[in-house]
């Protein structure tokens, strides 16, 4: 029976960059799950919402089959998110995934992640979360998501979910790192819909997680649990809990800057730059990327050069990147999934005093529409 | 494509599009639906192109519409008004319909503007003489748009059907793999399955020769199509 027993373990490096791959043609639901297939999981945490589901039901099909160690259906998104935290202190590898509005009823959850400083791949199939209700994709929650303390990835297509998602456990695992990495795809248009994907043989996968070797010890029998204690960190004015909020926050913020090179080098450099010399610059993440390659290439049908800055860790943000990548931008323009602008907000801020480019506020598109590339060349020339 | 739920809409595009893939060509799928049931309105958008495909998401501006059902004229694409809203200068409306649509004074000028060329295909008559069942309409509807269109040729379209009922192609969804099911029930194995589907694709693509259709794309009708 084909199962994880009869895997040879490889290392990160070489089942992402070195073994030979084959090409598939497969949707971001397959790909995930493909992902997590080669990934040596001890644990999946389920629980159903659209267009996630499809992921996770494919992943119960992996641990039928013998691919991982244990399945748990949770309750709800605050049960699923908390038992990932059970099972992340146990020393385990472990993963759940979610899709908009069941990421924002587990959000609590969430931000308590990187404080407890747990390793664990939580995938994100974006969705509307405001009404009127939809199911379709428009990536707000990845807002929220932004000061939550994860890292967090935005893969543009199937195959970056495919490799972002292996690509999570080692970051994720890393001694210096040891934090949660949530790894966002655009629902439907990446999830449920087919592109080819380069996969290396289902034969391979990663090591064992390492739990000993983290920054903070796993929960076992000498290990009592302290970081999860309670009673000194709420009582009120307590100064020790003050100093402890402290450390514990600042510890996120440090690990997120240690955590740049490894990231950087499980998926190949925060950012990739198109036509770096063009001084029309578009900024993407996530889906807002393949659209502007279309772009670009009929824009170059035009005779007009266009750059592309696809930005694939929204955290570690790729601010020293970002600000070289544009220091000759004379227009920057943002396209964006989602009604309120995060990432023109955040290329703004990094942006401020280190380049004279007019940006752009949009264009956008929201409710799960996309984004035709009519529009990017539309704002990409609005001013001529 | 679009159509109502039951239909086999987003199981024809799968079909249609793996047809372009095996062919050589590159095609992408996109579904959507709300919920899952009968009758609710869905659409599934099929990109093809000789290059690689960048962009995703649904086709706001579409070379090609193919509708399923007339409830999709009356009432709009997934609500859009009017069903052909964002259509391309010189595209192609397949409708299935026994006879012409009887369309508004508006709608008639402005698909005339856009040289759109409309053909009215009784796609559920063809499935139901053919198969005996009309949920090989949408087989029906692939193959006029094959015929007419050349994407993808019959011979691949023919290899992509039986990828779909006898190797790993892609099941719509839960629904469709339960319907899978009934059907072999009622219709026999999936290889009768195949055999029927073939014929109802072939009737459609004789269809629309014989009713001048596929002169009528103009030379390079389909490269315009993958523009």
């Amino acid at each position: 029976m084909a199962n994880t027993v009869n895997q040879r373990v490889v290392t990160p490096e070489h089942l992402l960059f070195e073994a030979p791959r084959t090409k598939a043609f497969i949707t971001g639901s397959e790909a995930a799950s493909e992902a997590v297939r080669r990934a040596n999981v001890d644990i999946a945490i389920a629980y159903p919402i659209t267009p996630q589901s499809e992921t996770m039901e494919r992943i119960g099909n992996l641990f039928a089959e013998g691919y991982i160690r244990d399945y748990y259906r949770a309750e709800d998104e605050v049960g699923a998110f908390s038992a990932i935290s059970g099972a992340s202190r146990t020393g385990v590898r472990c993963m759940t995934a979610s899709s908009g509005p069941g990421l924002m009823r587990g959000l609590e959850t969430i931000a308590s992640w990187p404080g407890h400083r747990l390793p664990l791949v939580f995938l994100i199939m974006c969705r509307v979360i405001n009404a009127p209700l939809s199911i379709q994709p428009d990536n707000l929650e990845l807002d929220y998501m932004l000061t939550s303390g994860n890292i967090l990835l935005h893969g543009e297509n199937q195959q970056d979910f495919f490799d972002y998602t292996l690509a999570g456990f080692a970051i994720s695992e890393k001694c210096e790192v040891t934090l949660p990495v949530a790894v966002a795809v655009d629902g439907f248009f990446v999830t449920h819909a087919r592109a080819w994907v380069e996969m290396p043989s289902a034969e391979l996968k990663l090591p064992p997680r390492d739990c000993y070797s983290e920054a903070v010890p796993m929960i076992d029998n000498e290990n009592p649990p302290v970081r999860i204690a309670r009673d000194a960190p709420i009582q009120k004015s307590n100064f020790i809990s003050y100093q402890m909020h402290a450390a514990w926050q600042q510890e996120i913020h440090a690990a997120h800057e240690r955590s740049r090179k490894w990231v950087s080098r499980y998926i190949n450099g925060l950012v990739e730059v198109v036509n770096p010399e063009a001084e029309t610059l578009i900024v993407a993440s996530g889906s807002a990327v393949s659209q502007s390659r279309e772009a670009l290439r009929q824009a170059e049908e035009m005779g007009k050069k266009v750059g592309l800055i696809k930005v694939k860790s929204l955290r570690p943000f790729p601010t020293a990147e970002l600000r070289a990548a544009c220091r000759h931008a004379k227009r920057i323009i943002v396209p964006e999934f989602n009604c309120p602008g995060w990432l023109n907000r955040e290329v703004r801020a990094t942006l401020y005093g280190h380049s004279e480019a007019k940006i752009a506020d949009g264009p956008r598109v929201y409710g799960g529409i996309t984004m035709p590339t009519e529009l990017i060349l539309e704002w990409l020339f609005k001013s001529e | 494509m679009a159509g109502v739920g039951g239909q086999g809409v987003v199981t024809a595009s799968h079909v249609l599009s793996n047809g372009v893939i095996l062919s050589g060509g590159e095609s992408t799928v996109v579904p959507f639906f709300g919920s899952e049931k009968r009758m609710a309105p869905v659409e599934s958008y099929v990109r093809i192109a000789n290059g690689k495909l960048y962009e995703i998401g649904e086709i706001i501006y579409p070379n090609v519409i193919v509708i399923f059902h007339s409830q999709v004229i009356t009432h709009g694409k997934s609500y859009t008004m009017p069903f052909y809203s964002g259509i391309k200068d010189d595209s192609y409306i397949f409708i299935n319909m026994p006879k012409t649509a009887e369309l508004s004074r508006d709608e008639e000028r402005e698909l005339k503007e856009k040289r759109a060329k409309v053909f009215y295909l009784p796609a559920t008559a063809i499935a139901l003489q053919h198969a005996g069942t009309e949920v090989a309409t949408n087989m029906a509807m692939i193959g006029a748009v094959s015929a007419v269109l050349g994407l993808p040729d019959l011979a691949s379209l023919e290899k992509a059907l039986t990828e779909r009922f006898l190797g790993k192609g892609i099941v719509a969804s839960g629904g469709t793999a339960s319907l899978d099911k009934a059907m072999e029930k009622n219709f026999g194995p999936k290889v009768d399955l195949v055999k029927k589907n073939l014929a109802v694709i072939k009737a459609a693509a004789q269809y629309a020769t014989e009713h001048g259709w596929v002169s009528a794309v103009t030379k390079g009708g389909t490269e315009q199509c993958t523009k």
